[in-house]
């Protein structure tokens, strides 16, 4: 086995700024940045121009599906507890972390719940030990804040980030559309957008008397986005994550009965949608993540209102984030922060970035990359992506995870 | 007959009605609105003989596929396609059994490898019918999904009130009631904005759809108002579980507040038309006395146009698979 790897002749990310050059890897570790000589020993790979980025960290996929997030550059994968079985043992937390190994590396949030019922606390600690990086409410909002207000001193006091769905759960109630003309015209159920920033400042409430860490998965209107920016600049430790569909879709999206665009939350309108453009631009949001929550036709063919929510986002995670960086909305070395560096920072994970001493997670890029999104033509277990036709740019060619060259 | 069926419109030639199924009124255009209320007359005038058939769809089978309980609208149907000629079957399926979507799509692939001619269908979901539109090969037709649309029942509206008012442009029209969850209102709503009339919806805020001024009407929670120089009253059934505290305090209350009475309905125009989809809860939505005025009401003649409608909607949509001429 080669134990060094070089990659030359591309344009380095780095949290300091892009650098020409390339990567020396050995054993399983960047042991130099930019310029260096090619040892003799060393594989040797001509990046020709391309983009070379830190492999990305999805936070809050719903399923293991390695041949998508290879697909996507992603070579870690926060998991979401919500499984057939809810993740809220040991074992199936060991279980979960292996499941990707050596492709992608899972890392299993603990369920804060026990059956993610809302009610009781499962045994956080024991899955701390076990390799649980934080612990999730799951696909629901507690209700009770009693409970709430428990769990979030009890993972606090543990160093556990606790990563929560902000949505009142009573102001949702059935609904799967946001109000709206789309909604009405559609006759579908929908809830008021208010329902997010009720259940985002109940929770900045119960951040600020624990002082817990706390992630908001998805976070999607104008109103929540200014609570937490205003809890960020108090200086509580939030953090909030968006999907690209949520950057680049309305509600309008669902014209047409397509169940494609049922998501949780639902799409918003299109001020909310500009509104978190301007998150993205301003540093509100700290991650991008593709939400990956692939969903066969028996879930999605189906009447809107019957069909699950959700999208299969791994493998357009970053052509569509791409968008945000060709639109001049934010640089390269940003980009890579909200999709590699922030998150491996709020889960205390490894890589997330180019740096000397750092495992060596990284892709090559290339960034011009014409193609086209399509649902019967994807690499992820179902093609349910409300992207379908969509031309985009900006492709993986390589993957290397801990110096492997993967994909 | 003509060899071409085009009809002129606005100095153009075009087809009347260009669509092969029937799933909404969204998507119409307003001289196809038309068009099917034109072919309708005929029909009232031979559902009024004694002689009341045509041959023209012998031999066609058409399937009636309530998902969801109906006795009025399926009976209409049934008596339109018997009327014109056809094999009707009523396959009439509990909510309860067929509920989830693989067993619809699978009960829309069972229909047509029947080879039926014509698929009417009821449903309780929003776009379920337009699901299984998709699947396909013969004509569908809406008769109901969940708050979606109920095109026949919007053509049948716009029949009566063309008939009973000589026209509908112009005309000031309020829709009281449970509008978030009718999905007569909705079809009423494109339809008769696509034909001219001013359209009002009116109710207690908490059964008014969000943002329902952008489908073109104006909104008002106060009845009276609401009521105020309206040519046309068109009251919504008020569903029993809606009525205990979940979206109005109580069924007293509600006829209070917004139940149709003589009283209330001196607020509209003195000639003004009151109608209702059926079946109607007397005393809680409107008043008997109202329902039953015939001077006012023109609630059997709806149910009358309703047959009539049906048949044009039946034989429009099967004039291609019968070989019709340009169609």
């Amino acid at each position: 086995m080669v134990s060094a790897l070089a990659v030359t002749g591309g344009r380095v990310v780095t949290p300091e700024g892009m650098v020409a050059g390339g990567v020396l890897v050995r054993d399983g570790r960047i042991t130099a940045l930019g310029g260096f000589e090619i040892p003799a020993d060393a594989e040797w790979i001509d990046a020709q121009g391309k983009l070379i980025a830190p492999g990305l960290i999805d936070v809050g996929v719903f399923a293991i599906d390695r041949p998508a997030f290879v697909a996507g550059g992603i070579t870690r994968a926060v998991l979401m507890p919500d499984g057939s079985q809810p993740i809220e043992t040991v074992a199936l937390i060991q279980h979960a972390a292996a499941a990707g190994k050596p492709k992608v590396w899972v890392h299993p949030l603990a369920a804060a719940t026990r059956g993610l019922n809302g009610h009781e606390l499962a045994e956080i600690g024991l899955m701390q030990a076990g390799g649980a990086c934080g612990v999730a409410t799951g696909r629901r909002w507690i209700a009770d804040s009693g409970v709430m207000y428990r769990l979030l001193a009890y993972a606090g006091a543990l160093g556990l980030r606790t990563v929560v769905h902000a949505e009142d759960a009573g102001l949702a109630g059935h609904a799967v559309m946001t109000d709206g003309e789309t909604a009405t015209r559609l006759g579908l159920a929908s809830a008021p957008a208010e329902a997010e920033a009720l259940a985002v400042a109940r929770d900045l409430l119960l951040v600020e008397a624990t002082g817990a860490p706390l992630h908001f998965r998805q976070v999607t209107t104008a109103r929540a986005l200014d609570l937490i920016r205003a809890a960020k600049h108090r200086g509580l430790p939030v953090s909030c994550g968006i999907t690209p569909a949520h950057l680049f879709l309305a509600d309008s999206a669902a014209t047409g009965f397509r169940t494609f665009a049922h998501l949780s939350p639902p799409l918003r309108d299109e001020s909310d949608r500009q509104a978190c453009l301007a998150a993205i631009a301003d540093g509100t949001i700290d991650l991008i993540c593709s939400g990956h929550d692939p969903q066969g036709p028996e879930a999605k063919r189906l009447p809107f209102a019957d069909s699950e929510p959700g999208m299969a986002g791994a493998e357009t995670l970053l052509a569509l984030s791409l968008t945000l960086v060709r639109d001049g909305m934010i640089g390269l070395d940003r980009l890579f922060d909200l999709l590699a560096g922030a998150p491996a920072r709020l889960f205390g994970l490894p890589g997330g970035r180019l740096a000397v001493g750092e495992e060596a997670d990284l892709l090559i890029v290339n960034t011009d990359a014409p193609w086209r999104i399509e649902s019967d033509n994807m690499a992820a277990a179902a093609g349910n992506t409300p992207f379908d036709g969509l031309p985009v740019q900006g492709r993986v060619g390589q993957t290397i995870k801990g110096g492997v060259l993967v994909r | 007959m003509p060899s071409s069926p085009t009809r002129p419109v606005d100095g153009r030639e075009v087809h009347p009605f260009p669509h092969r199924h029937l799933t909404g009124i969204a998507g119409l255009q307003p001289h196809e609105i038309a068009f099917l209320l034109d072919e309708a007359e005929q029909w009232v005038q031979l559902n009024r003989g004694t002689a009341k058939h045509d041959d023209r769809l012998a031999g066609l089978t058409l399937i009636n596929a309530f998902f969801e309980n109906s006795t009025r609208t399926l009976l209409s149907f049934e008596i339109a396609g018997k009327r014109l000629g056809a094999d009707v079957v009523n396959m009439a399926v509990a909510a309860s059994s067929v509920k989830k979507g693989e067993t619809l799509i699978d009960t829309a692939v069972t229909l047509n490898a029947m080879r039926a001619d014509m698929i009417v269908i009821r449903h309780e979901a929003s776009g379920a019918v337009q699901l299984i539109a998709d699947k396909v090969d013969c004509p569908v037709l809406n008769a109901g999904d969940g708050r979606h649309e109920h095109p026949t029942q919007a053509l049948l509206d716009a029949l009566t009130i063309r008939r009973r008012k000589g026209r509908i442009d112009g005309l000031i029209v309020a829709i009281c009631g449970d509008v978030l969850h009718s999905r007569v209102a909705r079809s009423n709503i494109l339809s008769l904005t696509a034909l001219g009339a001013e359209v009002r919806v009116v109710g207690p805020p908490t059964l008014l759809p969000p943002a329902i001024e952008r489908m073109g009407v104006s909104r008002f929670t106060d009845f009276d108002a609401g009521l105020d120089g309206a040519d046309v009253v068109m009251m919504l059934r008020l569903q029993r579980e809606r009525m205990a505290g979940g979206f109005v305090p109580s069924p007293r209350e509600y006829h209070a507040l917004y139940g149709l009475t003589y009283e209330r309905l001196a607020k509209a125009a003195p000639d003004a038309l009151v109608m209702h989809p059926g079946p109607m809860n007397r005393g809680v939505e409107i008043a008997s006395a109202v329902a039953d005025d015939l001077e006012r009401s023109a609630i059997t003649e709806q149910v009358e146009m309703g047959v009539a409608v049906r048949m044009a909607c039946l034989d429009v949509l099967t004039r291609a698979r019968r070989g019709v001429a340009g169609w």
